[in-house]
């Protein structure tokens, strides 16, 4: 019998829920293996598909936003060895999935922390409530491959928003391998969207979009770069999440800080009638 | 393209007999069922392939400006008010506010009742101002209540009449009805230029397609148009490239230009610059102005604003920064 040769796989986009290729047809050799390489029109399909699943995503309740997260982690779980496999620490992974439990809580919580009644002097209710900001653009951190990744969506998208994520160009594999967790978490399609490839292809489009409502800088770690995308976010009045300093440690209490971050704030004067 | 070309001969050799097709039903049947079959299988074929050529840059900017001004910005609901329209007809005066070098559209698409409104708007700007009437989307009411509704959509302002066919009488073979139908509308616009719609999603078949925009050009239409927007099927570029060839060849037979308004479901820049190339590749530049060739369409222009803006400033534009109508 003849030796059996193993199926290889191409590591793709994560777009509107499906895996295409890179519309450039390009890919580039990584971690041992050919990664799609995304190009600028990716990330603009990548923004149409985040658009079109703000409406139901932002809709659906805090309730089941939470559940979904801990879909994920649920499915992380079983994809532990995988993970291993890939090369991101047994420790790293636990803490990975520890953090979509940690957020998937925070989902029917926040708005009580962070919104609430205020005192007015005057014969009203007056109620702040949090809300999503649209799409959000993310360049994930280089390092920690997995457990940084997971720690700049799940903030994100538990309050409603959409993701594009530039996933890290030196160890994309993770990233990939999470889209099929993502994909296989009820969570709907479009609400993240994974590129792989170069940060200065791909994050520059996202910066200057008119139709992203903030951006999350982490992974941007050439300071030159990152104060040029804040200048192109300023366009539309782009929320920015400034780069994460070198030492940040991501195993610590992530706070609540990169979800408030990604929300506005709606505030209802409503008469009392008396 | 065979079949094509064997018509042509045909039609071309009946050149002295057309204008004489109207006068009896056994004619025009004859005439009408004469004309070659379209080969569907190769007139999808060939709008697919149209569909694949790739429009960059420069010719892409061109592309985009002339597909503006070819939009017929249509809205036909129930809901329309005189507010709603007259920011219609503002915007198509202007599409882009923030750019003075965007085109205008071609023309505003109305009901009748609201073509006195847009008329206050576009009094001497160039944007046409189109009304569709003969009971749209329909086209079921007698016959003088349709002449009717043709002469007080002129009277109102319309310089421009898009009606509809009698689809019951063309499906039952009555060809003389519709013809006859057309003719008495095209006397009721005066001035105004006359728009067939043939409703093409109704018609079944290619062949139909092809047959309704003959008798339509026979019956002196200036432009036939394919869809109501009212039915599922609307416009799509295989029934555009029959309607083409239709008018390409009565070009050929009678010397008389007629334009061409796919309508419904045209909804993105790409898809604008499809037909674009179509009409390029089957009948030439002769079509390539909004005079012989229309876009009937409400949320293209958005998109076509979008594209445009892309190009201008070099970065992807969103819907927030544009009018929802």
């Amino acid at each position: 019998m003849s030796e059996r040769v193993a199926v290889r796989k191409t590591y793709k986009l994560f777009i509107g829920g499906k895996f295409p290729r890179s519309e450039s047809g390009r890919s580039y050799l990584v971690q041992s293996a050919n990664v799609s390489l995304a190009s600028r029109k990716d990330a603009r399909d990548a923004v149409v598909a985040a658009r079109a699943a703000v409406k139901g995503w932002a809709g659906a309740t805090a309730y089941n936003r939470g559940q979904i997260l801990y879909r994920v982690a649920e499915m992380l779980e079983g994809r532990r060895e995988q993970f291993v496999a890939l090369g991101v620490p047994a420790d790293e992974v636990d803490a990975a999935i520890d953090r979509w439990v940690w957020y998937a809580g925070w989902s029917d919580k926040l708005s009580q922390v962070y919104g609430g009644a205020n005192p007015v002097a005057g014969p009203y209710f007056n109620l702040s409530a949090p809300e999503p900001t649209g799409v959000v653009a993310v360049a994930a951190p280089e390092e920690p491959a997995l457990l940084g990744l997971v720690s700049v969506i799940a903030p994100a998208i538990v309050t409603g928003n959409t993701v594009v994520v530039a996933a890290s160009p030196a160890a994309p594999l993770a990233a990939v391998t999470l889209a099929e967790v993502l994909a296989t978490s009820d969570l709907p399609g479009g609400v993240v969207n994974i590129l792989t490839g170069r940060l200065t292809e791909t994050v520059p489009t996202l910066a200057a979009h008119m139709d992203v409502n903030a951006i999350d800088l982490t992974g941007v770690a050439d300071a030159e770069l990152a104060a040029d995308l804040e200048i192109k976010a300023a366009e539309n009045l782009k929320r920015v999440l400034r780069p994460a300093p070198a030492d940040h440690d991501w195993y610590a209490d992530p706070g609540i800080t990169r979800m408030t971050t990604l929300l506005e704030t709606k505030t209802v004067w409503h008469p009392k009638g008396v | 393209m065979r079949t094509i070309r064997g018509m042509t001969a045909t039609t071309t050799s009946a050149r002295s007999d057309l204008s004489e097709l109207g006068r009896s039903e056994t004619a025009l049947r004859t005439f009408l069922h004469g004309l070659p079959g379209v080969d569907q299988v190769g007139a999808e074929q060939r709008a697919a392939q149209l569909g694949t050529r790739s429009i960059k840059t420069t010719a892409k900017a061109e592309a985009i400006d002339l597909a503006i001004r070819m939009v017929d910005l249509t809205t036909l609901e129930g809901a329309d008010t005189p507010g709603k329209v007259r920011a219609l007809a503002a915007k198509a005066l202007r599409p882009d506010p923030a750019d003075p070098s965007c085109p205008h559209v071609g023309a505003v698409c109305v009901y009748p009742s609201m073509v006195p409104y847009v008329a206050e708007v576009l009094r001497g700007s160039g944007v046409h101002l189109a009304s569709v009437a003969t009971a749209f989307p329909s086209g079921q009411a007698p016959l003088e209540i349709k002449l009717a509704d043709v002469r007080a959509a002129v009277e109102a302002g319309a310089d421009e009449i898009d009606m509809v066919i009698n689809r019951g009488a063309f499906l039952s073979g009555r060809y003389a009805e519709v013809y006859d139908e057309i003719v008495a509308t095209k006397e009721a616009c005066g001035d105004a230029h006359l728009k067939v719609i043939l409703e093409t999603g109704e018609l079944a078949t290619y062949d139909n397609v092809r047959r309704a925009s003959w008798l339509a050009m026979l019956a002196g239409g200036d432009f036939i148009k394919t869809s109501t927007g009212k039915v599922p099927v609307a416009a799509t570029l295989p029934v555009t490239l029959v309607m083409l060839e239709a008018v390409r060849d009565f070009r050929a037979a009678t010397g008389r230009q007629v334009g061409v308004k796919p309508a419904g479901g045209i909804k993105t820049t790409k898809d604008a610059i499809k037909y674009l190339v179509m009409v390029n590749e089957t009948v030439g530049a002769d079509w390539l102005s909004p005079d012989w060739f229309r876009f009937g369409a409400s949320s293209l222009l958005n998109d076509l604003l979008m594209q445009r803006t892309k190009l201008t400033t070099g970065v992807y534009a969103g819907p927030d920064y544009f009018t929802l109508d």
